[in-house]
């Protein structure tokens, strides 16, 4: 059964006839193209797929489209503005945060929430709000680096 | 032989270029941040159909019937395949071919493809997959290396008696002697559980036919694209001019991806029959199933030192349980032997090596390749013995090392050994002197040492072509297009290869742009694995530059109307000897380049000479190679004394890579392979009851977490090897193996006790702490209550 699902995704009103049993990574990846967001895993386990909805880390893989109907939904697309990498993104660029890349979106995301909220987190926050987020290329030490980089560049993005 | 001149004099300009040695991000960052980076599973394909298979239940089986009749009738589905649709073998090695898309006959683990299926979409597959019905004998199934080798054991594979895919046999030096002329010797055995890749992608494919002209082409996750391109013309029995591969981003690989897989094959197979483009996406459990990690391996181990720390021979056997099928598996248990040797000056060593068939999902390569199990041992023992003589392990170390250059006795050629500085710098920057032994009850500091090569200097399939090839495009537009086969999966190759381009030619990074993995453009490359990229394509790009300068200098001078030896070649620009106002701009020497001739193509290779290329005996091409690169590492812990749990507090690493074409890439490389030893060292296993893979998510596969990962210092020392691009090798490889015993050496510090079973996990740390029935606890540890 397909409903018209309203949502807000990366800044735009949509309505869509989507799939009651679609998950909001389906909904993103085919029904949109937007294939920044990834899927790592069979659900839950690797973080690949973070988006924020109304600021807060979730799990696109986890969450049921139609759940976050008229919620505000961002992915990694929306984080650079008017050309321009944000805070983040030019400092995982800059400090190798990101070897493969696969992980790269939903570090990317997570660690856009936490800035928000923490503007300048110490390397236990930033470790505490990357828990769920695995990376097999890094070892993490430059993604805890890249997230600090940002932070001292300045004001929150 | 061709190594560039490091002589080379490149004049900068204000900014840029920065080419070799710069801290350069990668090429293709920006598409990995923003995400618009296309992996495989991101490919548009709004048509394709959803392909699907079905796994085998059971562990070891006859198959008597594979019934697909309703599976077809089924509505929305487009094709159907079983082991019927191939009958062709593939596997990487060429002598050890023995796996098949789609079983035939037989089933050799749980999971094991029996047949696919393509349909409109994923509902539809799957009830068709739901609607196939097997009929099987079952066999007696092994686990274990030991089970599978019992007399009377039903064989995996017809041609391999006691299920024995491989054993190696070989002695260099006379260790009878060496063992006799040794004042200390002991033997200890060790266990290293299985472990596997878990890159983050998970695999997939997309396969177009075009039944018009009879054309296939494949998108998928490969390391080797050349590999798959010939495992799918031998498969589908199609000429390999009607077949175009292309890999796009890929999200790492440490080996899984060397070997064409199998689900490769089957979404062509199934592309082929629906007659249209199917879609194959793995779940992360069918990811875990094609496996290729590094096998669970028994190691017994026996070294000879004379009183003063001299190692005067090495008897090593190692047992490998390789899985259900042939991969690479004869490389890895020549690895294990081969690179016994290259790191420390040893005058015998015996090798005895079994690979072993079982109903577990293949083995295969992992980085460090069939290395690192035995440095585990190797380390260990050495490390336990050096106390024995009252000798610290830094010193034990310093006793036995290499005099570069020279030719080891299994006939591996060291030219450059920068493994002494890297002690140095280890046993400093962790305060070893101050620090180690002292650190108070459950902390602990350990070291090892630890090495790999820079590329397998005989590639699998000995063709006659160079090592590598890379290709320069000058166009019209002044901008340099670099072609390479060489896949960048997450490693920055393309980044390293761009560098040396930028380098050598001078020019800016605006000019330069890579193409990379499409066979129909891209010149073929032996591919990623053996960190061999940097090495071998490194020194092609060199030798390409090289040869387009050669060009747009005499370009120059034409313009300039001066003799060659009269232009000073600025990259940007060229200008003449003595008379710096007189430049031309780099378009204009371009332009100039183009004339007569129209679109330049220049072409660089590399081709490692045969003198490198191992010695005489049955195998020597396994660990031949013309750089070897070494780490030592420090590892500091904390040992919950109550819980048994061990935490990395802090790691320090000294590669000697070389020369660091890229140092940010480098330390990065470095953190990424001593990190993934930690979850080898304490977390990571597969798990099998009974053949099913208990672990085949990232839940129970314990991969760790940023919250249990250390700082990880990297020191790069710079050896400068004769041989590779600038005097580079490879840095991502070897610093993952010494981590364990450098682990195990620190738990020991801290808990008195040394493990010889990895991975070392609170259980296996209760346990030993908490020793239950009449077992003396160790002297440091607490008294439990059990
Ligand atoms: S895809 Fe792995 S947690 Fe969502
Ligand atoms: S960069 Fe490859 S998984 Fe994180």
């Amino acid at each position: 059964m397909k409903n018209i699902l309203g949502i807000w995704v990366n800044g735009r009103w949509r309505e869509d006839a989507v799939a009651d049993n679609a998950l909001l990574l389906d909904y993103l990846r085919d029904g949109l193209g937007l294939t920044g967001t990834k899927q790592g895993c069979d659900g839950g386990e690797c973080g690949a797929c973070t988006v924020l909805v109304d600021g807060e880390p979730r799990l696109a893989c986890s969450t049921l489209a139609h759940s976050v109907a008229g919620r505000r939904v961002e992915t990694v697309e929306s984080l650079a503005s008017d050309g321009n990498l944000s805070r983040l993104q030019r400092a995982f660029h800059e400090h190798l945060g990101t070897q493969c890349g696969f992980c790269t979106p939903g570090m990317l995301m997570a660690a856009e929430a936490l800035l928000r909220k923490n503007p300048k987190p110490d390397r236990a926050a930033i470790r505490a709000a990357l828990a769920g987020n695995l990376c097999r290329c890094t070892g993490y030490v430059k993604i805890i680096e890249s997230v600090e980089a940002a932070a001292n560049a300045g004001v929150a993005a | 032989m061709n190594a560039p001149d490091r002589r080379i004099a490149v004049v900068k300009t204000a900014k840029e270029p920065h080419g070799v040695g710069a801290r350069l991000p990668f090429v293709d960052g920006v598409e990995k941040v923003t995400g618009t980076a296309r992996y495989t599973a991101d490919m548009p394909a709004a048509n394709a159909l959803v392909g699907m298979l079905l796994r085998s239940p059971y562990a070891h089986a006859e198959l008597l019937e594979v019934d697909i009749s309703e599976a077809v009738a089924t509505p929305g589905v487009r094709a159907v395949i079983t082991g019927d649709a191939c009958d062709m073998p593939f596997g990487v090695i060429p002598i050890a071919q023995n796996e098949f898309p789609l079983a035939r006959d037989k089933v050799r683990y749980i999971g094991d493809p029996i047949a696919a299926v393509a349909a409109v979409d994923e509902a539809t597959a799957r009830l068709a997959i739901s609607r196939i019905r097997l009929r099987v004998r079952e066999l007696p199934a092994y686990f274990t290396a030991a089970a599978a080798r019992q007399p009377g054991a039903v064989l995996l594979h017809d041609n391999k008696p006691d299920n024995i895919e491989r054993q190696v046999h070989n002695e260099f030096g006379d260790t009878q002697a060496g063992f006799a002329a040794a004042e200390l010797v002991r033997e200890e055995t060790y266990e290293c559980a299985e472990v596997h890749h878990a890159m983050m992608e998970p695999n997939a494919a997309l396969a177009a036919w075009d039944n018009e002209r009879g054309h296939l082409t494949l998108w998928s996750v490969t390391q080797v694209p050349y590999y798959v391109h010939l495992t799918l013309a031998r498969c589908l029995k199609m000429e390999a001019a009607h077949i175009r591969v292309i890999k796009p981003f890929v999200g790492g690989g440490f080996g899984h991806r060397t070997e064409s897989l199998n689900f490769e094959v089957i979404c062509a197979l199934l592309a082929r029959a629906a007659n249209g483009t199917v879609r194959l996406l793995q779940t992360r459990e069918e990811t875990f199933l094609s496996h290729r990690g590094r096998p669970e391996s028994h190691i017994r181990i026996k070294l000879g030192l004379t009183r003063d720390g001299r190692l005067t021979a090495c008897d090593a056997e190692v047992v490998q349980r390789g899985g259900a099928y042939g991969g690479y598996g004869l490389v890895t248990i020549l690895y294990s032997g081969a690179l016994l040797n290259g790191l420390y000056d040893i005058p015998a060593v015996k090798y005895d090596g079994y690979r072993v068939y079982a109903n577990t999902p293949a083995c295969g390569a992992m980085r460090g390749h069939g290395t690192v199990n035995i440095r585990f041992a190797f380390e260990s023992l050495l490390d336990s013995m050096a106390a024995e003589l009252g000798l610290d392990p830094f010193e034990v170390r310093r006793r036995n090392l290499l005099q570069s250059p020279t030719e080891t006795i299994n006939g591996l050629i060291i030219t450059s050994y920068g493994l002494p500085d890297c002690l140095d710098w280890v046993e400093s920057a962790s305060g070893w002197r101050e620090r180690k032994g002292k650190l108070g009850r459950g902390k602990g500091l350990g070291m090892a040492c630890s090495h790999f090569v820079s590329g397998s200097a005989k590639p699998v399939h000995w063709s006659g072509e160079p090592h590598a090839v890379i290709i320069l495009k000058l166009d019209f537009d002044a901008a340099v297009t670099i072609l390479t086969g060489a896949s960048d999966i997450g490693q920055g190759s393309s980044t390293i290869i761009t560098q040396v381009v930028a380098e050598v030619l001078g020019i800016g990074y605006h000019r330069i742009r890579i193409v990379a993995n499409d066979s129909a453009i891209t010149p073929k490359d032996n591919g990623s694995y053996s960190s061999r990229v940097t090495f071998m394509v490194g020194n092609a790009a060199a030798d390409a530059a090289e040869n387009l300068k050669r060009i747009l200098v005499a370009s120059a001078a034409r313009r300039l109307k001066v003799d060659e030896s009269e232009v000073v070649w600025l990259g940007e620009a060229a200008a003449v000897s003595g008379d710096p106002e007189r430049q031309i701009p780099f378009a204009e020497i371009a332009e100039e380049a183009l004339v007569g001739t129209g679109t330049l193509t220049v072409k660089g290779t590399f081709t490692c000479p045969p003198e490198f290329q191992g010695g005489k005996h049955r195998g020597a091409a396994v660990g031949s190679s013309m750089g070897f690169s070494y780490t030592a590492q420090a590892v500091e812990v904390s040992v919950d004394m109550d819980l048994g749990t061990v935490t990395v507090d802090k790691v320090w690493a000294a590669i000697d890579c070389g020369f660091a074409l890229n140092p940010m890439s480098v330390e990065g490389q470095v953190q990424g392979a001593v990190w993934m030893g930690m979850g080898q060292a304490i977390s990571e296993e597969t798990v099998y009851e009974n053949g099913r893979h208990m672990a085949a998510n990232l839940l129970d596969y314990r991969v760790p977490t940023i919250v249990e990962s250390p700082d990880i210092e990297v020191h790069i020392v710079e050896s400068i090897d004769p041989n590779g691009p600038f005097g580079a090798k490879e840095a991502s490889e070897g610093p993952l193996s010494g981590f364990m015993s450098a682990l195990a050496a620190a738990v020991e510090d801290a808990t008195g006790h040394r493990f010889t079973a990895l991975p070392i996990t609170p259980l296996r740390v209760f346990d030993a702490l908490h020793p239950r029935g009449n077992k003396k606890p160790p002297p440091t540890a607490k008294q439990g209550d059990a």
